[in-house]
């Protein structure tokens, strides 16, 4: 039996099936965890997917940030579980305050949904140690609200520090800017993804659950999905090694 | 117990891109408009409180604007008091 890892369904998620199926197909035993139960079964890692949750009302992310699974996610978070977000679900981190920056509507006030490339800036992160190179990984974007922002001595920051996990790229491999044509929403310095301070939360606009198969037309997705199940499977391992009990 | 009425007006901080407001200044020519810019598009909410006085009802406005309708990275917001709502509110009504 593979490790558990939840996938949170908001209402208005509409990757969750998606998602549960790539962690599978990386090896892990995915549930999934409806946005009202306060408890995340025991998972070693969390996985909050793409779609409109609550309608994207407001702004995308903002209503799911308050829901009571996100009470348990954020505890979870803070004690060093391993969370992932994917295109809506980075927006309610962020919202969440979980990882920096804001998603903001798309420069071009277009939704981008086409094929993307990113390349991974670390390979050294539970979510991207399976990836073997920082070759340019294709997989879609899906979204409105997907430029992402901070403010300059903030994304200094970011990646002074190492917190930049993902940018979008050109056909070369070079990052592309916001008024680069590869870059799909006008993120700034390229950002397509980042993680947390502490390294064990992460968010990405682009969808690698829907890259996971090469019958999807990439299964570049696939090494990110892995990178996530491989750590939660260590993860799970150190609990029951320490006799940390399952939440 | 009192009823207060709030609008809460929220729009994009200064120096962030608002390609929304960018669309509709690119279409003021198409309207004959000319003289007009610096467009900045954003949201207002309106909703009444029930508290034991103003200084409460504000309050919680305030908690509501900064937690949820608006996000200090990137958005600001004004509260606009619109006066004790006792008689419930009159829809399309003779507002602005």
């Amino acid at each position: 039996m593979g490790v558990r890892i939840g996938v949170v369904v908001f209402p208005g998620s509409n990757c969750d099936r998606d998602t549960l199926h790539a962690l599978a197909l990386a090896g892990a035993d995915p549930v999934a965890l409806w946005h009202e139960q306060a408890s995340l079964e025991g998972a070693a890692a969390v996985v909050l997917p793409g779609g409109f949750a609550y309608g994207d009302y407001v702004r995308a992310g903002v209503i799911a940030r308050f829901s009571p699974v996100m009470r348990a996610v954020t505890a979870f978070a803070g004690e060093g579980g391993l969370v992932l977000g994917i295109c809506n679900g980075f927006q309610v981190l962020a919202e969440a305050g979980l990882v920096p920056g804001a998603l903001l509507r798309n420069a071009s006030l277009r939704f981008a949904g086409h094929e993307v490339a990113i390349t991974a800036e670390r390979l050294d992160t539970p979510f991207t140690h399976a990836l073997d190179t920082r070759r340019p990984l294709r997989m879609p974007v899906a979204h409105g609200e997907g430029r992402y922002y901070d403010d300059d001595a903030m994304l200094d920051a970011l990646e002074r520090d190492g917190q930049v996990l993902f940018r979008y790229v050109d056909p070369t491999g070079a990052a592309a800017g916001p008024d680069h044509a590869a870059n799909p929403n006008g993120s700034l310095r390229a950002i397509a993804g980042v993680v947390n301070a502490a390294g064990n939360v992460a968010g990405l606009m682009p969808h690698p659950e829907r890259a996971s198969e090469t019958i999807l037309g990439s299964d570049d997705g696939l090494g990110i999905v892995r990178s996530l199940v491989e750590s939660a499977a260590r993860a799970a391992h150190r609990s029951v090694a320490a006799g940390v009990g399952a939440r | 117990m009192t009823s207060f009425r709030y609008a809460i007006n929220v729009t994009p901080k200064p120096g962030i891109l608002d390609p929304a407001g960018r669309a509709v200044e690119g279409s003021l020519g198409h309207l004959g408009i000319e003289g007009v810019h610096d467009v900045r598009i954003g949201r207002r909410a309106e909703l009444t409180v029930d508290a034991e006085d103003e200084a409460t009802a504000r309050a919680v406005v305030d908690r509501l604007a900064s937690e949820l309708l608006s996000n200090p990275l990137i958005e600001v917001y004004a509260v606009e008091p619109l006066g004790a709502a006792s008689s419930a509110v009159t829809a399309g009504a003779g507002e602005g």
